[in-house]
């Protein structure tokens, strides 16, 4: 298929971006998004133009570092994928696709389409683990059992790749969808209750000092998760917060 | 050719460990403060080293190409991670975790390293729960496992099809820990691009901040290469884009013997390459093959009209399907070994029974396993009477339950619903089990360099077993690393900070500039992916999944002039002082242009097959892999040459004194 790209060129972090428009043709249906993108890449190259730069790693959709806001959407038109699995498949020959990086106050681009998400990685030293020693001298594994609802509510919260599209779908750029799939993770196992009030205070506070909104309820982060972490956490940790402020 | 000095312990298997940590010098905690650690690489053997190393008070420095140490690639590990828990009862141990390991590496593993692998195994589940790891459960709250191929036990823990994701983000944590205390810092989208030597002794690195393109000295008293694997020499794997050898290959120009590099594993359960666009290959987990049955129509006519899509898979009998695993392989079935399955589907593809456009993939079927599930369900839910539609439903649930993201992410590819037909698949490269030389300390050749999972040789053999890489990677880095590196670190006490003003560090900077310098300098005819796939096909076809004395040459000698080109006419957009993946790519594929080469002469000078290493002309008459014990039960650690051909050979003989070296059978 041929496609209109509206793309957003920025040369560095301090520079003026701009949206620029390139056509391609021979896309098949079968390639994912990134590989439209690599085609796109290899003509630039030939023309002698500087290529489009994005994140990219693992292209199977687990290590969280593609991102792209495709025709207003973040990982694009497609539902519980990131932008690697998005297939050229769900768009149609002719169409315009516009390419922009996430925006949000807390994640300034660097370059072209990438932007800076280490914000994410502040909120997480902040509080996102328990205090253990990796000493390996622990209580035996099965020493205490954790009822497999928890166990599974736990591990559904933890499948968060941290790609941060629940910030660019949010109006106020809230972070409020990642921190409280971190802060549920722990509240649900016996191992993460000893620093419950801890956590969930340190994770908040730096959340708030990295320039993330507030949430409102509008359930957009959910939507477009790529891993379809639930609104549910989002309340869980407000009560986690409410208890933890309300002992002091 | 010289001998290599492994420093295995003395006395009997079982007590070498413990008696060898009894034996090593300590660091005191106050002079921990002033040592200085280098850890490259944030998956799970880095992550997990940096993070431990902290705890015990070192001061670590963590360098990773990506933009957080989670997005390392050990993330999308799927399947599992193996211990010798017995939770299953079912008789497993540490010596049959160890045996399990050796065999499966077709006795070319190191006895000693293995056996300690099993033995610091039940200890990992131990510390992943305590950090909050949330793995499979049973109802009554206790921890669940599952079966890996070539082994008869459940031991393998797991999270869902995403438990790699699970215990990096463990890592990670314990990790953010020590960042929040200030005892590491991390340096991310940054690439090391040089091992800085100082009186021979490894003394820091050169990095190139990814970002601004600013090159950077550190320095420390000791380096740790943690940097993975290098499948990506093929091009298409099951690796991450970014994925590279840089970090160990440069060790290796430095003097670090890199061992074994043709000892590949070839994944038997990935999605087929579906066109030339193709970028990466996506693996469908080995534990799929606990429940799926693979197998190829029985006549050659049915393949062809399923080819031509004038019939589908879920048409034919089951008398007209050939279940060839469980055929050739009746003990194991469908939990072989993955080199042996990845020969079989290559075996059956090649003989014409192929399903795809291409005839290059077998099929993986769910269906039995559904309708196994379903009525088991349904009698749990009183249902004595259940529908077909009932059983059905019942029985997807619980496929769903166990395998869920990896039937989505199949579908979202190929566009097929894997509940209702069959899902495709065929062999793809996946990991190395080759990787730089190191002794028991997991130090290499250069002193004060060291190296920890995927990136090191020791543990796998010529054949790693599923859920394996896990093991090794996180016990390399919380549980043997922390130790072995404190024995050479107490030498250090005195040092006191290694200056980064040395004519050692200007020099390997100079070098470093100047490498730059003369990529970007290409006359410029071709992107650095037309060399990259290049160099892939021509590893994929003559030193991919079976081999050959004059392909290998032919490799040879294509590599060498594929790499003579690139470096003429490699064409790298951009400029050298700013955010540039052409240019990190470019000195990627460079280093690999020189493994390639490396890589089939290793397997030319290797005269047998064994695990993923298949010589045509060593085989039995049923096909299967002939090994010679008496010529090569040896390790392959090859000294550098700018001329990979050229490179001198050293060998580690392979003593197995706690286990009998027979014929690998899965009969």
């Amino acid at each position: 298929m041929k496609l209109t790209l509206k793309i957003w060129r920025q040369e560095n972090a301090k520079a003026k971006g701009a949206m620029k428009t390139y056509q391609i043709d021979g896309i098949d249906g079968d390639m994912s998004f990134l590989e439209m993108l690599d085609v796109l890449n290899e003509d630039l190259i030939n023309k002698g133009e500087v290529p489009v730069e994005f994140d990219h790693d693992c292209r199977e959709g687990i290590c969280g570092s593609c991102s792209l806001q495709i025709n207003g959407e973040p990982h694009g038109p497609d539902r519980l994928v990131t932008t690697c699995q998005l297939h050229m498949r769900k768009f149609n020959d002719g169409d315009t696709i516009t390419i922009e990086p996430f925006r949000a106050t807390a994640f300034p681009v660097i370059t072209d389409l990438i932007v800076d998400r280490t914000a994410f990685d502040r909120i997480q030293q902040a509080g996102g683990y328990i205090s253990v020693n990796t000493s390996g001298n622990t209580v035996d594994a099965n020493a205490i059992p954790i009822e497999k609802q928890n166990a599974d509510d736990s591990f559904y919260a933890a499948t968060c790749i941290g790609c941060g599209a629940c910030v660019a779908a949010c109006k106020n750029a809230s972070a409020m969808l990642f921190t409280s799939a971190k802060v549920s993770q722990f509240a649900l196992l016996p191992q993460g209750e000893v620093e419950a009030t801890e956590r969930v205070q340190n994770m908040v506070r730096q959340m708030d000092l990295e320039g993330f909104g507030n949430c409102t309820n509008t359930g957009a982060c959910e939507i477009e998760c790529p891993k379809g972490i639930s609104l549910e956490n989002i309340a869980r940790m407000n009560r986690e917060y409410l208890s933890a402020v309300s002992k002091g | 050719m010289s001998e290599l000095k492994s420093n295995i312990p003395e006395g009997p298997l079982a007590d070498k460990w413990t008696k060898h940590k009894n034996d090593i010098n300590l660091v005191n905690p106050a002079n921990k403060r002033n040592i200085d650690v280098i850890v490259v690489g944030t998956g799970l053997a880095g992550g997990s080293a940096a993070a431990t190393l902290a705890e015990l008070g070192y001061n670590v420095k963590t360098f990773c190409y990506q933009d957080s140490p989670r997005r390392a690639h050990s993330i999308a590990a799927q399947g599992g991670i193996n211990a010798a828990k017995n939770y299953q009862g079912d008789g497993d141990s540490n010596y049959r975790l160890f045996y399990d390991t050796v065999k499966g590496g077709d006795y070319r593993s190191r006895e000693a390293n293995v056996y300690r692998l099993a033995e610091v195994s039940s200890n990992i589940i131990d510390q992943c729960v305590a950090q909050g790891v949330p793995f499979a459960r049973e109802y009554g709250g206790l921890l669940d496992n599952r079966s890996f191929g070539g082994v008869l036990v459940s031991r393998t823990f797991y999270a869902k099809g995403q438990t790699g994701q699970q215990l990096l983000l463990g890592a990670y944590s314990a990790m953010n820990r020590q960042i929040n205390r200030g005892k590491i810092q991390p340096f991310n989208r940054h690439e090391m691009l040089d091992l800085v030597l100082v009186d021979g002794k490894a003394r820091g690195i050169i990095a190139r901040d990814l970002v601004t393109g600013e090159i950077e000295r550190h320095s420390a008293h000791a380096v740790v290469l943690a940097s993975g694997g290098y499948g990506n020499v093929f091009f298409l794997s099951t690796n991450a884009m970014g994925s590279n050898v840089m970090a160990a290959w440069r060790a290796h120009r430095r003097g670090a013997y890199f061992a074994n590099p043709c000892y590949t594993q070839i994944h038997p359960t990935c999605i087929p390459v579906s066109g030339d666009h193709q970028s990466k290959l996506t693996l469908m987990s080995e534990s799929l093959r606990n429940d799926g049955r693979i197998w190829v129509p029985k006549k050659k006519e049915d393949a062809e009209a399923i080819r031509a899509g004038k019939l589908k898979p879920t048409e034919l009998k089951e008398e007209d399907r050939d279940y060839y695993l469980e055929r050739r392989y009746p003990a194991f079935g469908n939990l072989v070994p993955r080199d042996v399955a990845s020969r079989a589907a290559k075996e059956r593809c090649d003989a014409g029974f192929g399903v795809n456009k291409t005839g290059e993939a077998v099929y993986l079927d769910f269906k039995s396993a559904i309708i196994r599930y379903g009525k088991e369900e349904a009698l749990i839910h009183g249902n004595h009477n259940p529908t077909d539609q009932e059983v059905y439903d019942y029985g997807k649930k619980v496929v769903e339950n166990k395998y869920g993201n990896l039937f989505q992410m199949y579908e979202k590819i190929v566009d097929e619903d894997p509940y209702k037909t069959p899902m495709m698949i065929y062999p793809a490269v996946h990991y190395t089990m080759g990787g730089l030389w190191v002794d028991y300390n997991l130090q290499t050749t250069i002193p004060g360099c060291y190296a920890a999972g995927e990136a090191n040789f020791s543990d796998h053999g010529a054949n790693r077993l599923g859920a394996s890489a896990l093991m090794q990677g996180l016990a390399d880095g919380y549980f043997v690393l922390p130790y072995t590196i404190g024995d050479y670190l107490s030498k250090d006490i005195r040092t006191g900070k290694i200056p980064t003003d040395s004519p050692e560090f200007d020099q390997a900077e100079k070098d470093v500039r100047d490498r730059m310098t003369k990529l970007m300098s290409g006359k410029g005819t071709h992107s650095v992916d037309y060399y990259h796939k290049r160099l892939g096909k021509i590893m994929w076809n003559k030193c991919g999944m079976s081999r050959n004395a004059k392909e290998l040459q032919e490799a040879m000698d294509e590599i060498a002039e594929l790499r003579k080109d690139f470096w003429e006419n490699v064409k790298v957009p951009g400029t050298i002082d700013s955010k540039n993946a052409e240019l990190e790519k470019a000195g990627r594929v460079a280093d690999f242009l020189e493994l390639g080469e490396l890589f089939a002469k290793d397997a030319l000078t290797r005269n047998e097959s064994c695990g993923g290493h298949f010589r045509e002309e060593y085989q039995t008459p049923e096909g299967e892999a002939l090994r010679d014990d008496e010529n090569f039960s040896f390790v392959s650690a090859w000294e550098y040459n700018a001329n990979p051909r050229e490179a001198k050979l050293h060998k580690e003989q392979l003593t197995f004194e706690n286990i009998e070296v027979k014929t690998r059978s899965y009969k």
